[in-house]
C-alpha cells in the first residue's frame, strides 16, 4: 500500500553523513528544474506525482537528480513541449559528441 | 471550505489508501493525535498533483506522540512526531 | 564500507540499502549514465525552442549556488541576540527572514526553537521538502531513505548516529514536512557565549544545528 517513496517507518540502516558535493550536471538539472517551476510549466506537485509514479525499481535504481531528469523527460512529452523522437536524436547526437570528445561539454547547448 | 478544527482537538488519521499523489504518509494512517494549530487554508496537493482545478483546504500540524505510532518504541513517553495534514484526512474524535 | 573497496578514490560513496544515494557522477567520470546524457539533451531542446533560455538556466545556477547555511545562521545569530527579532520570527518568519533580504515566495517558513525541554529536528518522509532559501540544497543524507525512514521512528538512535545524545527528559520533536510549510530549527545558544558579537555567534551555527540533527558546541569545544 506505499508508493516507492513513503518510507517513513520503515528501515534503511545507518545514515551515512558523507558529504557529497554536488556536480554540475545535477545542479543544472536543479536550475533548470526551478525556472522550469518559475515559469509555471510543472509544479512542484506534478514532479513529486511523476517521481512516485514511476514504480519502485525505477525509484531505487535512479539517484535523486536521474529521477528529476526522468520526471522532466515524461513531463515536457506530455505536456507536448518536446516529442520523445526528437529527445531520442539527441540523446543519440549527445551521446556521439561525448564518444567523440570524451566530454559533455556540459556548458555547451546555449546558441 | 472553512476550519472546523482548533488547537486541542483530539484528531484520528483516515485509514484509507486511495490511489494518487497523497502527501499523508503511510505510517501515519489510523493514529490519533492533537492539533496543534492550524496554519491556513492551502491548495488541495492531490488535485494539483494532476492539474486539476482545486479549492483550498484548511492545514493543521498535528502532533502524534511516539508511544502511538510505535507500540515498541523505547525513548521518552514525551517524544513526538508533528505532520502538516489536511482537514479531509482528519476525524474528530 | 570496507577499505579495499574504494573504486573511485576520491569520489567514493556508501550507497544505501535503496540505492538512494547519489552516484557520484563528477565531472571527470568517463562513464555517463543515459540519465546524464538525457539531461544534457533536454537542456539544449529546452534552449533551443525558447521554452528557457540560457541566461535565465545561469542564473538560477547562480542564485542556488549564493545560498549557504549562513543565510540561516544569520537569523540563528539575530534570534539569539535580538529579543524582539525572536518574537518576530516566531510569530511570521517569512517576514522575518525577509529582514535579511531572504525572500521565500512560494512556502511558508516556520522557526521551532530547542528548548531545555525540547529538541526539534526536521525530515521530510516523502521527498525532500527543505528550507533552501535558508540552508541551500539539502545534503546526500537528508535525502536518502536512511533518513527519512529511521528518523521518524527511532529519532534519538539517528541522533546518536550525528554524535548528538539527549537526556531522557527532553521530548525529541521531529517534524515531517508533509505540505507547504519549511521547517528552520532555532538551536539552543550554548554557554559561554556571553560577550560574542552577532557575527561571532554565527560563525557557531551549523547547517546541522538548523536541521536540528546536531546542537551548537560552544567555542572551547571546537
Amino acid at each position: 500500500m506505499r508508493g516507492p517513496h513513503d518510507v517513513g517507518g520503515l528501515d534503511f540502516g545507518p545514515v551515512d553523513p558523507a558529504e557529497h558535493e554536488l556536480t554540475f550536471w545535477e545542479k543544472q538539472i536543479d536550475a533548470i528544474r526551478a525556472v522550469i517551476g518559475a515559469k509555471g510549466l510543472v509544479t512542484t506537485h506534478e514532479n513529486r506525482r511523476t517521481i512516485e509514479q514511476m514504480g519502485n525499481d525505477i525509484y531505487d535504481t535512479l539517484n535523486y537528480y536521474e529521477r528529476w531528469t526522468a520526471a522532466l523527460q515524461r513531463q515536457m512529452v506530455d505536456k507536448g513541449i518536446l516529442a520523445q523522437d526528437e529527445i531520442d536524436a539527441r540523446v543519440a547526437q549527445v551521446r556521439k559528441r561525448l564518444a567523440d570528445t570524451g566530454e559533455l561539454e556540459l556548458n555547451a547547448g546555449s546558441n | 471550505m472553512s476550519a472546523t478544527l482548533k488547537a486541542g482537538d483530539i484528531v484520528r488519521v483516515r485509514d484509507d489508501y486511495p490511489i494518487g499523489h497523497i502527501r499523508t504518509p503511510v505510517y501515519i494512517r489510523g493514529k490519533t493525535g492533537r492539533v496543534e494549530k492550524y496554519f491556513g487554508d492551502f491548495g488541495n496537493p492531490e488535485t494539483l498533483a494532476y492539474c486539476l482545478p482545486t479549492d483550498d483546504r484548511p492545514l493543521y500540524k498535528v502532533r502524534f506522540l511516539q508511544s502511538e505510532l510505535w507500540p515498541t518504541y523505547s525513548g521518552s513517553a514525551r517524544d513526538s512526531v508533528e505532520l502538516d495534514l489536511y482537514e479531509h484526512w482528519l476525524e474528530k474524535v | 564500507m570496507s577499505d579495499h573497496d574504494h573504486h573511485h578514490h576520491d569520489h567514493d560513496h556508501d550507497h544505501d540499502h535503496g540505492h538512494d544515494h547519489a552516484h557520484p557522477f563528477q565531472d571527470d567520470d568517463k562513464v555517463h549514465s543515459y540519465y546524464q546524457i538525457l539531461g544534457q539533451a533536454m537542456k539544449e531542446l529546452l534552449i533551443e525552442k525558447g521554452v528557457v533560455t540560457a541566461d535565465e538556466v545561469r542564473a538560477a545556477l547562480e542564485r542556488r549556488d549564493g545560498i549557504t547555511p549562513a543565510n540561516g545562521s544569520k537569523v540563528v545569530a539575530r534570534a539569539w541576540t535580538d529579543p524582539a527579532y525572536r518574537e518576530r520570527l516566531f510569530k511570521d518568519a517569512n517576514a522575518a527572514v525577509a529582514e535579511f533580504g531572504i525572500d521565500m515566495p512560494t512556502t511558508h517558513l516556520v522557526a521551532v526553537e530547542n528548548t531545555e525541554d525540547v529538541h526539534n529536528v526536521v525530515v521530510c518522509t516523502l521527498c525532500s521538502c527543505y528550507p533552501r532559501d535558508l540552508l541551500g540544497l539539502p545534503p546526500a543524507w537528508y535525502k536518502s531513505k536512511a533518513y527519512r525512514s529511521r528518523v521518524v521512528h527511532e529519532p534519538r538512535a539517528v541522533l546518536e548516529e550525528f554524535g548528538t545524545a539527549l537526556p531522557d527528559d527532553v521530548e525529541v520533536r521531529v517534524h515531517d514536512s508533509t505540505a507547504d510549510m519549511r521547517y528552520l530549527v532555532i538551536p539552543r545558544r550554548p554557554a559561554g557565549t556571553h560577550g560574542m558579537s552577532e557575527e561571532q555567534l554565527r560563525a557557531l551555527v551549523s547547517r546541522d544545528t538548523m536541521i536540528g540533527v546536531t546542537t551548537v558546541q560552544p567555542p572551547s569545544a571546537k
